[in-house]
């Protein structure tokens, strides 16, 4: 625990729920997020690339066999849903899944644990969990939003996007009303896909923090909790995969 | 929630794992799959062909057989009418052979009944000459009977 802050409930939640910073205002960066979601990232992703560049049609090995077993469960999931032609929706699936379950299974790890051993170190603040940082959540999910929106008028055209944006669903009579329609559900989009994530980790962060304010009695509450949370974590890194194929199918099909 | 820079870090973090993934991630393992897909579906197809191969094969061994067997069976009584034949032929040969030694054998008999038919007239006919020889003794011409000597020899 870091030194000189008072070991009182609040503080101590506090500090766990207090990201390491480097910078001012709006050029802060949050460098515990960066750092692990990079990490975890290059980890999965480029182990993911070498084991592909030897991958072979013959028999596969374990390694091999699981990382097929996920990437055509996900593609699979594309193919039930999005019905359009662009090479870029399954790898980003793969993408969102992998990268979304690997940092959220970073709070199964002990709260106090990283905190303390990074303490020895004369690091102070340190939030493991990249997907409790809403900086992480928007920057994915505004991501898929542009993705989305390019994706739109590449498909139908500008004339076409334009066309829907003003004529679905009431018709050109309507066209303002229209408008204001789409502007709301497309902003809804991104906001809900993030805080979706956001919040349930967040949520799920602070039940392990207060548990382990239990003193004692955090042992027989953190191991229940943390094997319900495998279950969320799963979950919400599906979820924010399985909405972003759906905005993106819906993005590249006609409206009507 | 404080949103500042890290979402710009986070957002970049995001597209370079993007591009790995599209890039060196799934279309090898893609192309793996479907590559794999296709050596099994082969592979099926190539057991179905020899299954049916051997089917196939089977049934041609066993017409095989069956004609072997009918063809066997054919020889078979064909030799034994042959061998029938054979014994027939050969009855047939030996009787003709024992035929004409008989033949020979009587041919031969009758010759020499009548050679020695011819012998015994010679020799009766000197016994009758020397027995009247003896008897008329000075009587008897021989040069004036012995036409009636050799008519006598013409009869017995």
């Amino acid at each position: 625990m870091a030194s000189g802050e008072a070991l009182t409930s609040s503080g101590y939640i506090v500090h766990h729920l207090t990201n390491l910073t480097v910078g001012h205002g709006f050029w802060t960066f949050h460098l515990d997020s960066l750092l692990v979601s990079g990490l975890l990232g290059l980890f999965a992703f480029v182990g993911m690339a070498k084991l592909a560049k030897k991958a072979t049609s013959g028999v596969p090995g374990g390694l091999q066999t699981f990382v097929e077993m996920l990437v055509s469960f996900i593609d699979q999931q594309v193919k039930d849903t999005y019905h359009g032609k662009s090479p870029l929706v399954t790898p980003m699936a793969i993408t969102i899944f992998v990268w979304v379950l690997l940092m959220n299974t970073m709070d199964l790890i002990p709260v106090d644990f990283i905190p303390l051993v990074l303490g020895w170190g004369g690091v102070h603040y340190f939030k493991s969990v990249p997907t409790t940082d809403p900086n992480l959540t928007f920057g994915m999910s505004l991501t898929v939003f542009a993705i989305m929106l390019i994706m739109g008028v590449k498909v139908k055209g500008v004339g076409g996007f334009l066309h829907e944006v003003f004529t679905v669903p009431f018709g050109a009579k309507m066209a303002p009303v229209n408008l204001l329609f789409r502007i709301i559900e497309d902003i809804a989009k991104p906001i809900s896909l993030s805080l979706r994530l956001f919040g349930n980790m967040y949520a799920g962060e602070m039940v392990f923090i207060l548990i382990a304010l239990l003193g004692l009695w955090q042992l027989p509450l953190a191991l229940p909790w943390a094997l319900f949370h495998i279950l969320i974590i799963t979950l919400q890194a599906f979820v924010f995969m399985m909405l972003t194929i759906v905005y993106l199918s819906m993005a590249s099909e006609s409206h009507g | 929630m404080n949103i500042n820079a890290t979402l710009i870090g986070e957002a970049i973090w995001f597209g370079v794992f993007i591009w790995i993934t599209m890039k060196y991630v799934w279309p090898p393992l893609a192309k793996a799959m479907a590559d794999r897909q296709k050596l099994i579906a082969d592979g099926l197809a190539a057991g179905e062909r020899g299954k049916h191969e051997l089917e196939l094969a089977g049934k041609r061994s066993a017409d095989a057989l069956r004609d072997a067997k009918a063809k066997a069976a054919d020889i078979i009584t064909a030799a034994e009418k042959r061998g029938a034949q054979m014994v027939e032929e050969a009855k047939q040969v030996a009787k003709v052979e024992a035929d004409k030694v008989v033949a020979s054998a009587k041919a031969e008999i009758a010759q020499q009944v009548e050679q020695a038919r011819a012998e015994l007239r010679g020799r009766v006919a000197d016994l009758a000459v020397a027995g009247a020889e003896r008897i008329l003794k000075r009587e008897v011409d021989a040069k004036a009977h012995a036409e009636m000597l050799v008519a006598l020899k013409q009869e017995l």
